[in-house]
């Protein structure tokens, strides 16, 4: 194996600088010259003019982590949406797949680079003179005991109604959450939360419309959907329970306790279910390992197997850049 | 439920009107089993690199359309005739889009 940062030009695809004026988090991504876009340009930099500072009273290691936990949802959850490219139902819904996905990618970028500059010593060290930006570090050189996602966002993606089924429960809840996150302290946390609260509005919404035209389509479709209800749903209650560092952040005025808003989805949920005519699900909640969640760091099977092929190609080049 | 089950969705064209562009623009075709799903998936296939503000989606057999076999007596007649542009006119440099 040929080293791959040897011959490559480099710094096309810098690390944004969260405390930089004038840095966009676009920078790298834009590679400087607009005139490759056929189309649209005029991106928007979501943390521009966004005050980088850590607020008064607000621990940076928890935030750091809190961060994580919002940052780990995202990431997890847009790399099992990523696998139905080229395998979707057909080219429109592939594509459709592929968006949510991405929307949940740039959310997971901004977070762990929050993360990153709140506490650095959540940062996994690598070879010294590594390029890899500090997000990156975080979201291929952790194991899977140190990710907090809840584990509804790990588990295989089953068929298109078990897919349907989990995006509809996470945009519902992440929604809710997101738009209490709008007040956070935190002025990049609110900002993040300002951009995903109109990308999950329309996760949700796609979503809620499959759920519906699945559940009312043919026998088939609706057996699948009712499956699939029974599978998700085991993994539906641990989004409400909160951690302790969500708890802390939620009083500080920082974070939200997902606890929270657990009325508010199920009566979002339970307005699709009666328009799909499905009956709210009674399954009890997966177990708690030894008391712990995804939140702890306790993972299903399925996780690490995704974390094999989501990291492999990062942890085989340490130092490249990409 | 229903039990009327076809193998494809109809075929949708797809108009969408840029940031900049005055008009909508026909962008492409697509597939989807109603309109609404058809403006959602025009959202996703081709707005997502920022392209547009507004779609239009029309089903592809509800458009009428000229003939290749009709150009000559449709076309042909206006390529001679210069004198219908209004090429004599001074434009106000305050008058856009012309």
């Amino acid at each position: 194996m040929t080293d791959m940062t040897e011959d490559l030009t480099p710094a096309s695809h810098s690390a944004p600088d969260p405390n930089s004026e004038h840095g966009s988090v676009f920078d790298g991504l834009l590679g400087g010259d607009p005139s490759h876009w056929a189309f649209g340009t005029d991106f928007e930099d979501p943390l521009a003019g966004v005050d980088t500072t850590i607020p008064d009273g607000v621990d940076g290691h928890d935030l750091g982590v809190y961060c994580l936990m919002l940052a780990d949802d995202a990431l997890i959850a847009s790399h099992r949406l990523s696998e139905w490219c080229s395998n979707a139902p057909d080219l429109e819904e592939d594509i459709a797949l592929a968006n949510i996905s991405l929307d949940l990618l740039g959310q997971a970028r901004l977070l762990l680079a929050r993360a990153a500059a709140a506490d650095p010593s959540l940062v996994p060290s690598l070879p010294a003179g590594s390029p890899v930006p500090p997000e990156d570090a975080l979201a291929f050189f952790r194991t899977d005991g140190q990710f907090c996602n809840a584990r509804l966002t790990e588990t295989d993606n089953g068929d298109f109604a078990v897919t349907v089924v989990k995006a509809l429960v996470l945009a519902t809840a992440r929604l809710a959450l997101m738009e209490r996150l709008r007040d956070s302290r935190d002025a990049v946390l609110a900002a993040v939360a300002a951009k995903a609260v109109k990308e999950l509005a329309y996760h949700r919404d796609y979503a809620g419309r499959w759920f519906l035209t699945l559940a009312r389509g043919t026998q088939e479709s609706r057996r699948r959907i009712d499956a699939a209800l029974r599978t998700v749903w085991p993994l539906y209650a641990e989004l409400f329970v909160p951690h302790e560092v969500e708890t802390r952040m939620a009083e500080v005025g920082v974070g939200v306790d997902p606890a929270g808003v657990a009325d508010e989805v199920a009566v979002v949920l339970a307005q699709v279910f009666a328009l799909s005519g499905v009956e709210t699900p009674d399954i009890a909640p997966m177990v708690a390992v030894r008391g712990l969640r995804g939140r702890d760091g306790s993972h299903t099977e399925a996780f690490s197997k995704l974390l094999g092929e989501m990291q492999s190609v990062a942890r085989a080049h340490p130092s490249g850049r990409w | 439920m229903t039990n009327d089950v076809r193998a494809e969705w109809p075929l949708y064209e797809v108009f969408v009107r840029g940031k900049r562009g005055l008009n909508h623009v026909h962008v492409g075709s697509l597939h989807a089993a109603d309109d609404d799903m058809a403006l959602r998936h025009a959202r996703d296939v081709y707005t997502r690199r920022n392209e547009g503000v507004s779609i239009w989606v029309v089903q592809s057999h509800l458009i009428a359309a000229s003939s290749p076999d009709e150009k000559d007596p449709m076309f042909g007649p206006s390529n001679d005739k210069v004198y219908r542009h209004p090429t004599f006119y001074e434009i106000p440099d305050n008058v856009p889009h012309m």
